[in-house]
């Protein structure tokens, strides 16, 4: 956690009151969460009112897609359009949508970049109009990190409410919810050095959607339960924090990514990047190295201090092909042979020559074991 | 020196994870694996013990956080699928009665993964099977476990030299109490999980409703010796050699003597049953045969001990071996031995080698 987020959390944490409350422990808490709430705000281009906090970005994700479903279906409009790879936060609530709700699902499909192929959004809002409950893009690819045209979006959408995912984005590139025209943005504290357990929904103002969770009525009576105070100051401070110092730690990421990538292709010849080298986040790096098994090559990097990682894997933990990397063009095999390894500007060149040391040893090991030909 | 590097698999259960953190303690360097044995966790066995079970992966993986070690799930869900299940039906087909657990040793956990542990870098594969290896002249032996009533040998009686030379046992010398009681000590909450007795891939134990779903329940004749019609079955792969009860024969003997399941001939879809004397057996022929060492010189009769079930008796035995069959005389007869189940060879304690049972006289 950045050092603001820290100091913020240890100092609030002591404060018990309970931001409802109307005596004077409660108020004081709520001067501070509000004061988070405007700072939040102003990081992420979007009025005070119109932050909700929840306890995670699916939380996020599930109540701005279901609620603005349920709105949608209120007036017949049950299509929910959406990329072929989003994140299962976003992807899951919608099909359940679809097995419980009546939902229709519109998949776009994206392209071997990982760029949502906006011609065919296009054709899908004309041929669908106002049987759109919603539209649900992410601003970035969490595997590849290809970043959306959101504006462009919005424009095809016209009045259909947009939501997007901006989890990944929020903090690492330019993110305004009020430039971006959008309806419902998803941001969370974690991936910006912040805590664990908090995250935002941006809703825009006097929109009205049906709640996941009844009670006390907090957060526009949109998300009942207490205040995580600490956890909300701390979220402030650094997304304070990520914007301040965006632009310098892009810089140094983004070279620390080009070392990464000549590295590993010095070694190994056959390797290729997924996504976009110039229309991306910083950070994230997927790297296919063909006829390897991603599971044996984590096993060996994370013996060799290096911890990176791959596709998802199921609830008991058995490796399973990403459906971003599929949706993208690459076959079964390809995609179990990815790595993706996360940049930050704490990173180090030292730390890619260690990468560099042994990547050699430990793919050749990992072609060995695969059995893939 | 350098570390030996070993792979830990690791069931879930309380044997595998006292023998990975042994295994620590004896200076390897070790890294935990829970083999997923089937590609939809909740697919061959839901919520009992069992191998393939979501509690089980969280369990183990719990167990290498606790120990302090690296962990992974590895798939082996075609491997075990191919090399395991599509076996267990197609022996059951055949009129035998399968092993799984003998072939799941043979083919997955020191063929499958032993091989990718080598692969991979690695020096060997630790499980926490009760069975001991000891350094002969002509490479690694084994040997039965310290705990009589836990021995695991007979199951491991199928590996080559080459799969043993690769295998570790750190619980071969202690009996399963005072596993249960380290487990504990070392803080493993599996210390008292209770110890997995069915076929893991056959839900809630039903082994004939799991075949019957598979093979279909075709019904057929029971018949006595001379071809008489005494009743019917459901799916004559369902009975096992030496069953006695749920044949609900319509023509009772006239001696009144219990009958049992002699013989299963899926050929012609018929179960035989005779008495009890029927079913004695003197003479065992099994094929093909695995030598955990040296193989016998050929056509040489040995003295013995024959062992025909996992928690089986030891029994005294001539063998030979004839280049093709592996041939026990039993001292005194058995009664009610199924073909498919292993014949293994004991020379005092150690295994001299197995083989599958194809014929018994």
């Amino acid at each position: 956690m950045v050092d603001s987020a820290v100091a913020a959390l240890t100092k609030q944490i002591k404060k018990l009151g309970n931001a409802s409350s109307l005596h004077s422990a409660g108020r004081s808490v709520r001067k501070d969460l509000e004061a988070a709430r405007e700072e939040l705000a102003e990081a992420a281009g979007c009025a005070a009112s119109e932050i909700i906090f929840t306890s995670t970005g699916t939380e996020a994700n599930n109540l701005a897609i279901k609620g603005l479903f349920w709105k949608g279906a209120k007036a017949n409009r049950k299509v929910i359009i959406t990329s072929t790879f989003e994140h299962h936060a976003v992807m899951d609530p919608i099909v359940w949508l679809a097995e419980h709700e009546g939902a229709q699902i519109v998949g776009i499909n994206v392209d071997r970049k990982g760029f949502v192929d906006l011609i065919e959004l296009k054709a899908a809002v004309e041929k669908y109009q106002d049987q759109i409950a919603l539209i649900s893009i992410m601003h970035s690819n969490n595997e590849v990190g290809s970043l959306q045209d959101i504006a462009q979006v919005v424009k095809i959408a016209g009045d259909i409410p947009v939501h997007s995912d901006c989890v990944q984005s929020f903090g690492k590139v330019d993110l305004s919810f009020k430039k971006l025209g959008l309806t419902a943005a998803t941001i969370s504290a974690h991936k910006i050095g912040g805590p664990l357990g908090v995250a935002a929904l941006i809703l825009k103002k006097g929109l009205d959607i049906e709640p996941i969770l009844h009670g006390g009525g907090q957060e526009r009576d949109l998300r009942s339960g207490t205040f995580n105070a600490p956890g909300i100051v701390a979220f402030a401070a650094a997304a304070t924090d990520a914007v301040a110092n965006k632009k310098e730690r892009d810089k140094k990421i983004r070279q620390l990514k080009e070392e990464l990538i000549s590295t590993i292709k010095k070694n190994i010849s056959d390797i290729w990047v997924n996504g976009d080298l110039e229309n991306c986040l910083p950070g994230i790096v997927s790297i296919t190295f063909p006829k390897t098994d991603s599971e044996g090559l984590l096993l060996l990097l994370d013996a060799e201090g290096i911890a990176c990682s791959t596709g998802s894997a199921c609830s008991a933990g058995v490796q399973r092909p990403s459906h971003v990397l599929l949706a993208m063009g690459l076959s079964e095999d390809e995609t179990t042979s990815t790595l993706r390894f996360s940049l930050s500007y704490t990173n180090t060149i030292n730390e890619i020559a260690r990468l560099g040391a042994v990547i050699a040893s430990v793919v050749a090991r990992s072609k060995a074991a695969s059995g893939k030909k | 020196m350098k570390k030996l590097k070993v792979i830990a698999a690791m069931s879930g259960g309380v044997d595998s994870a006292v023998a990975a953190a042994r295994a620590v303690d004896a200076g390897y360097e070790v890294v935990g694996v829970h083999l997923a044995l089937s590609s939809n966790p909740q697919k061959y066995r839901s919520g009992a013990r069992g191998c393939c079970t979501i509690e089980d992966s969280h369990d183990a993986r719990r167990a290498a956080d606790v120990i302090g070690i690296p962990f992974y799930i590895w798939d082996m869900a075609e491997e075990f699928h191919k090399g395991v299940v599509e076996n267990f039906l197609s022996e059951y087909q055949s009129g035998r009665t399968p092993n799984p657990c003998l072939r799941c040793n043979e083919k997955i956990k020191f063929e499958a993964v032993l091989d990718r542990a080598k692969a991979l870098g690695f020096d060997g594969v630790v499980t926490g099977h009760y069975a001991i290896t000891k350094d002969g002249p002509d490479g690694k032996t084994l040997h039965r476990a310290a705990d009589p009533e836990k021995d695991q040998s007979y199951v491991l009686a199928v590996l080559r030299t080459d799969q043993i030379e690769g295998a570790i046992f750190p619980l071969g010398d202690t009996v399963k109490t005072d596993t249960r009681k380290e487990a504990k000590e070392r803080g493993l909450f599996v210390a008292n999980k209770p110890d997995s007795h069915d076929i893991c891939f056959v839900p809630s134990g039903d082994n004939a409703g799991w075949l019957r779903e598979r093979l279909g329940s075709e019904t057929g004749d029971i018949v006595d010796q001379a071809g008489t019609k005494l009743g019917e079955h459901k799916g004559a792969y369902t009975y096992t050699i030496g069953q006695r009860r749920g044949l609900n024969l319509t023509v009772p003997d006239k001696s009144g003597e219990p009958r049992y399941v002699l013989k299963i001939e899926p050929k012609s879809n018929t179960v035989v049953v005779g008495t009890h004397e029927d079913l004695a057996i003197n003479t065992i022929i099994a094929t093909p045969p695995t030598w955990c060492g040296p193989a016998p010189e050929l056509n040489k009769e040995l003295r013995g001990f024959a062992q025909v079930r996992a928690h089986g008796a030891p029994l005294a035995t001539k063998y030979k071996f004839d280049g093709t069959n592996l041939i026990a005389d039993l001292d005194s007869p058995v009664f009610g031995l199924a073909t498919g189940q292993a014949l293994v060879i004991y020379d005092g304690d150690r295994v001299v080698g197995s083989a599958t049972i194809c014929e018994t006289i």
